[in-house]
């Protein structure tokens, strides 16, 4: 197998096109997926596939999200695309107390194997509407997987493990992370689901981060180098289940703990990180841990505001300064 | 057709048109300069919106969606605070807040935008819930596009509407006609197994219209009618106004496909090019609506003309106001979360 | 008077005080013997009530449109479950408009549910769905547990100009609390001390404060000595309250029937985490409904959910550092 320099949405692409070619269950359902979605993402599908499997949908993401299930039900492997994260919330029913329930509510007996492509996050001024992070949501409802890749290699690894996965997972796509270039190998082995991975070993303190808050930590983390302080990041990838033993190693060494997401702070997915290693590590802490986060707000139109509104390169430099107080 | 009004009536609603077709010219324009981010526009469709909303007084509710600045400007939003908003400045109406997507003049009777395809549906119900248990005579409007009534929240508002009988008007605007949609390339349009729109209001028994939404006259009695209807509380009705969609809405960004409009079409027909031919004889109702007001003696190209050019610098002048403008405090990010608890 | 009672006077209340306020669903009080009396109710005042469809999206969201309209009304979503219906416009809509229109557009409603685990609901009728509308900035929530508080909170909820989710539980109807005849509008963001103690803070919500003040009880006959935190609302949240405490006793046992991962437990833990690590004496404990679908069958129901008896064996593992 070759490895390729490609953009994260076209690893996305190639993994579509790959499990529909490998297995004739593989559904694909969206509002627009033949014209290939407002990115892109399945651009080309329809002609190579037709019209039975990848299947535009209306408007009614409530219906959609739950014909999905029935297709999971069925037999087939459905790849449902949210357009924008937010309208999720049109199919709460159907996700929460269908998809995430069935396998439990029939003890086992039934599974529902399908796969959410969820694009969210902030960037492009398009206001509160279209560009929530709603992870912690999806976290708080057992039942489901949810994996956030922030690399090129893991927007692939990660979505073939996900529609290979005979649960429900969800899989959060960031589209500021769209036009990023990683290595990819088409065709490669899956990412198993349920490992975070260590982006930059490091001693003085551990930083974990999630999609596109990792490049923002990564480039805090060189910073801080500049200034003798060895950060060690860690990339969540998988929201749920979470990897609690690298973290908590991770902690173990450091002794010092920031978690950085887009999502608000106020019961986001960092509420759980910092909540579940305190209690595992609580010993080991040399200081408290910091959470940042987006401000307690709707996300704001104007791309000026917006900018000020998302966690940055300094609110993460700042953060570990804050674990440091005690030096 | 003309609806029956006077002169300075008509010539009021031309220059509402006039201002609402250079703002969404103009805006494009600029996007092609800078990015402004996504926004939609609303040529085209200036013969539906204008018209009808102009029927509503003050007090009057309506509800949009992400096609907006055609209403806003119909109901007397300036250019100004419009351009600002798109452009994410303090001086916008929503001081930044909203930007197209969200853009709200609570003054103007738009206490917001929803951009989640019908999520202006069931609060524009609500409000005629409100004005009815309130025993107010005021009325509320729901502007959605075709592509709403995929919606579970239409069949859910609907039904709701119907059995309380409530003062609200639906005016769909279906500006999918001659759209393509997605396999062809273009912005995508329906996906709806109905063929007849006004039957998914009709079910409910709610009075439902199909209208050319090009046909002023149609526009304003049927829009007087559902208006005079909603406020004796004889409840709702259902309006699809149909437009042929514009050429610069098919790609999923506006272009100036057909470009700038010349106004000098509606009576020079051997300036009209052979590329959207049909369009600038047929399908622009703007230029319909010239040359209705000139055969029918209302105005003439010289007024027509002074006009143009007057909105025209009106409207430059707005967004010379907006570019001009400062952008918000970063802090004000997180203002406005919350309304102060009163006492 | 029981807390079934006071949901009823509640609303009474509010209908009575101010003819804007209308109330939109039914099942305040569920479908338990109780119920009758918000008949009763809805018998007096039939031109302030609003039967709607099965139809959670469009009826919140019409409550969104009248509220706007200068109505305030009190939608009823039954089951917490069903607020999924309903997410697009509550979380989407209702919580964003006065901040998208820059401050122009209010929403004065409220919008009530019963949560949590009922007996033999099971995993469709079971959900504690206030985590998730706490991650979303622009709700103020509010979860009464007492019949005093509940009048108090509901009268500034309806006052409110926000839109404000009302947190109920079952079980509560059936509890009694003294409620005096004059009651004030108690202000958000005031936390009540439910039951003071020097051992141990725990920070508890809605029903859970009632099984804690119970554990309470039997953790004094132990010799030890527990405080009850009840926050009574989670927006605005009283931090200093729980921050205080914690800095009293040193130990902190969080319970909550969310879901334990990213439940209300989660941010309570983290916040004292980020600000008082240093008065900890020992790891809070998280008890929370485990992270299954809650399941039908009663002995597994009482498994995963917080039990009385479960707080007390927490307390005590908190308490001696396990």
């Amino acid at each position: 197998m070759v490895t390729e320099t490609v953009r994260y949405i076209d690893a996305i692409s190639s993994v579509l096109r790959h499990e529909l070619d490998r297995d004739p269950d593989v559904l694909i359902l969206g509002e627009d997926v033949s014209y290939g979605g407002p990115f892109g993402a399945t651009a080309g599908l329809s002609e190579s596939f037709g019209p039975r499997r990848v299947i535009d949908t209306p408007i009614s993401e409530g219906a959609v999200m739950g014909l999905a299930v029935g297709a999971a039900l069925s037999g087939c492997r459905p790849v449902v695309e949210v357009m924008f994260a937010d309208f999720v919330t049109l199919a709460m029913d159907q996700l929460v107390n269908h998809a995430a329930k069935f396998r439990y509510m029939t003890d086992g007996k039934l599974s529902v194997p399908m796969t959410i492509r969820v694009q969210g996050g902030v960037g492009g001024g398009y206001g509160a509407q279209h560009s929530q992070s709603l992870e912690s949501w999806f976290l708080h409802v057992p039942g489901l997987k949810v994996v956030a890749p922030s690399s090129v290699a893991d927007a692939g690894g990660l979505l073939a493990a996900a529609i290979r996965d005979d649960d429900p997972v969800i899989y959060l796509e960031h589209r500021g992370l769209y036009w990023s270039k990683g290595s990819f190998v088409p065709g490669g082995s899956p990412t198993r689901i349920g490992a975070a991975a260590v982006v930059r070993p490091g001693s003085d303190v551990t930083v974990v981060a999630v999609s596109r808050m990792v490049n923002i930590a990564l480039t805090a983390s060189e910073k801080l180098a500049t200034e003798g302080i060895d950060v060690e990041l860690v990339d969540l990838r998988s929201v749920a289940p979470i990897d609690w033993e690298t973290i908590e190693d991770s902690v173990r060494r450091t002794r010092r703990l920031v978690v950085v997401h887009e999502a608000a702070v106020t019961g986001g997915l960092g509420a759980e990180l910092v909540a579940g290693l305190s209690a595992r590590a609580f010993e080991v802490f040399a200081t408290s841990a910091v959470r940042v986060g987006a401000p307690f707000a709707p996300v704001p139109a104007s791309p000026f505001l917006e900018q000020f509104y998302a966690p940055s390169v300094d609110d993460v430099v700042v953060a570990v300064h804050k674990t440091l107080d005690d030096r | 057709m003309l609806p029956d009004l006077g002169a300075e009536v008509l010539v009021a609603l031309l220059e509402r048109m006039l201002v609402a077709r250079r703002f969404e010219e103009q805006l494009i324009d600029l996007a092609q300069e800078r990015d402004i981010g996504h926004f939609h526009v609303y040529v085209g469709q200036e013969t539906t919106g204008i018209p009808a909303l102009a029927l509503l007084e003050g007090g009057d509710l309506s509800f949009t969606n992400h096609r907006n600045h055609g209403h806003l400007i119909a109901r007397g939003a300036e250019p100004g605070p419009m351009y600002a908003e798109i452009l994410g400045r303090v001086t916008g109406y929503c001081r930044g807040k909203g930007g197209t997507l969200h853009l709200a003049s609570a003054k103007h009777g738009f206490p917001t935008t929803s951009s989640a395809t019908g999520g202006c549906i069931p609060p524009a119900v609500g409000a005629a819930l409100g004005f009815q248990r309130l025993g107010s005579d005021r009325v509320s409007v729901c502007l959605m596009g075709d592509g709403a009534l995929e919606e579970g929240a239409w069949h859910e508002s609907a039904n709701i509407a119907a059995m309380e009988q409530l003062p609200v008007v639906f005016l769909c605007e279906n500006n999918s006609l001659e759209a393509l949609g997605q396999r062809a390339g273009e912005y995508p349009s329906s996906t709806m197994a109905a063929s007849d729109l006004t039957d998914l209001a009709s079910v409910f028994g709610i009075e439902s219209v199909a209208i050319d939404g090009l046909d002023t006259r149609s526009v304003h009695q049927t829009m007087t009618k559902a208006v005079q209807r909603a406020r004796a509380g004889d409840g709702p009705t259902f309006i699809e106004a149909r437009t042929v969609r514009w050429p610069g809405n098919r790609p999923i960004w506006p272009e100036l496909a057909t470009g700038k409009t010349n106004l000098s079409m509606a009576w020079d027909n051997s300036i009209i090019p052979e590329e959207h031919k049909k369009w600038h004889q047929e399908q622009d109702g703007v230029l319909r609506f010239v040359r209705e007001l000139m055969s029918g003696g209302q105005i003439s190209k010289e007024v027509v003309l002074e006009l143009d050019r007057e909105t025209s610098a009106r409207v430059r002048e707005g967004l010379v106001f907006a570019l001009d403008s400062p952008y918000p405090s970063p802090e004000e990010a997180l203002e406005h979360v919350f309304a102060p608890h009163q006492g | 008077m029981l807390y079934a009672e006071a949901v009823v006077e509640a609303l009474r209340r509010s209908i009575e005080d101010d003819e804007r306020v209308h109330l939109m669903g039914q099942y305040f009080l569920g479908l338990t013997p109780h119920r009758t009396m918000v008949g009763d109710l809805y018998q007096q005042h039939p031109d302030r009530v609003y039967f709607p469809p099965i139809a959670e999206l469009g009826y919140v969201g019409a409550g969104i449109g009248a509220a706007i309209a200068g109505l305030r009304p009190i939608v009823d979503c039954a089951t917490a479950s069903f607020t999924f219906q309903a997410f697009a416009q509550i979380l989407n809509e209702a919580a964003n408009i006065h901040y998208m229109s820059g401050g122009q557009t209010s929403v004065p409603m409220v919008i009530h549910y019963n949560h949590g685990v009922r007996g033999g609901g099971a995993a469709q009728h079971s959900h504690s769905p206030q985590a998730m509308m706490w991650n979303t900035p622009g709700l103020e929530i509010i979860t009464p547990s007492h019949p005093a508080d509940l009048i108090g909170l509901v009268q500034t909820a309806v006052a409110s100009n926000n839109p404000t989710i009302w947190v109920d539980h079952v079980r509560l109807f059936d509890t009694e609390g003294e409620v005096p005849d004059d009651i004030d509008p108690i202000p958000f963001g005031q936390a009540s001390i439910r039951r003071e103690g020097s051992d141990l803070t725990v920070f508890a919500s809605s029903w859970m404060v009632c099984r804690s003040l119970e554990a309470a009880e039997l953790l004094a006959a132990e010799g030890i000595s527990v405080e009850v935190v009840d926050p009574r609302t989670l927006v605005p949240l009283d931090e200093e309250a729980i921050l205080q405490s914690v800095a009293k006793t040193g130990h902190l046992l969080v319970v909550d029937e969310c879901h334990l991962r990213c439940g209300v437990s989660s941010e309570i833990t983290a916040i004292v985490a980020e600000h008082a690590h240093g008065d900890l004496r020992a790891p809070v404990r998280r008890l929370a409904t485990l992270d299954v679908p809650v399941p039908f069958s009663a002995p597994m129901e009482e498994f995963v959910e917080p039990t009385v008896d479960k707080i007390v064996e927490a307390a005590r593992s908190v308490v001696e550092g396990r």
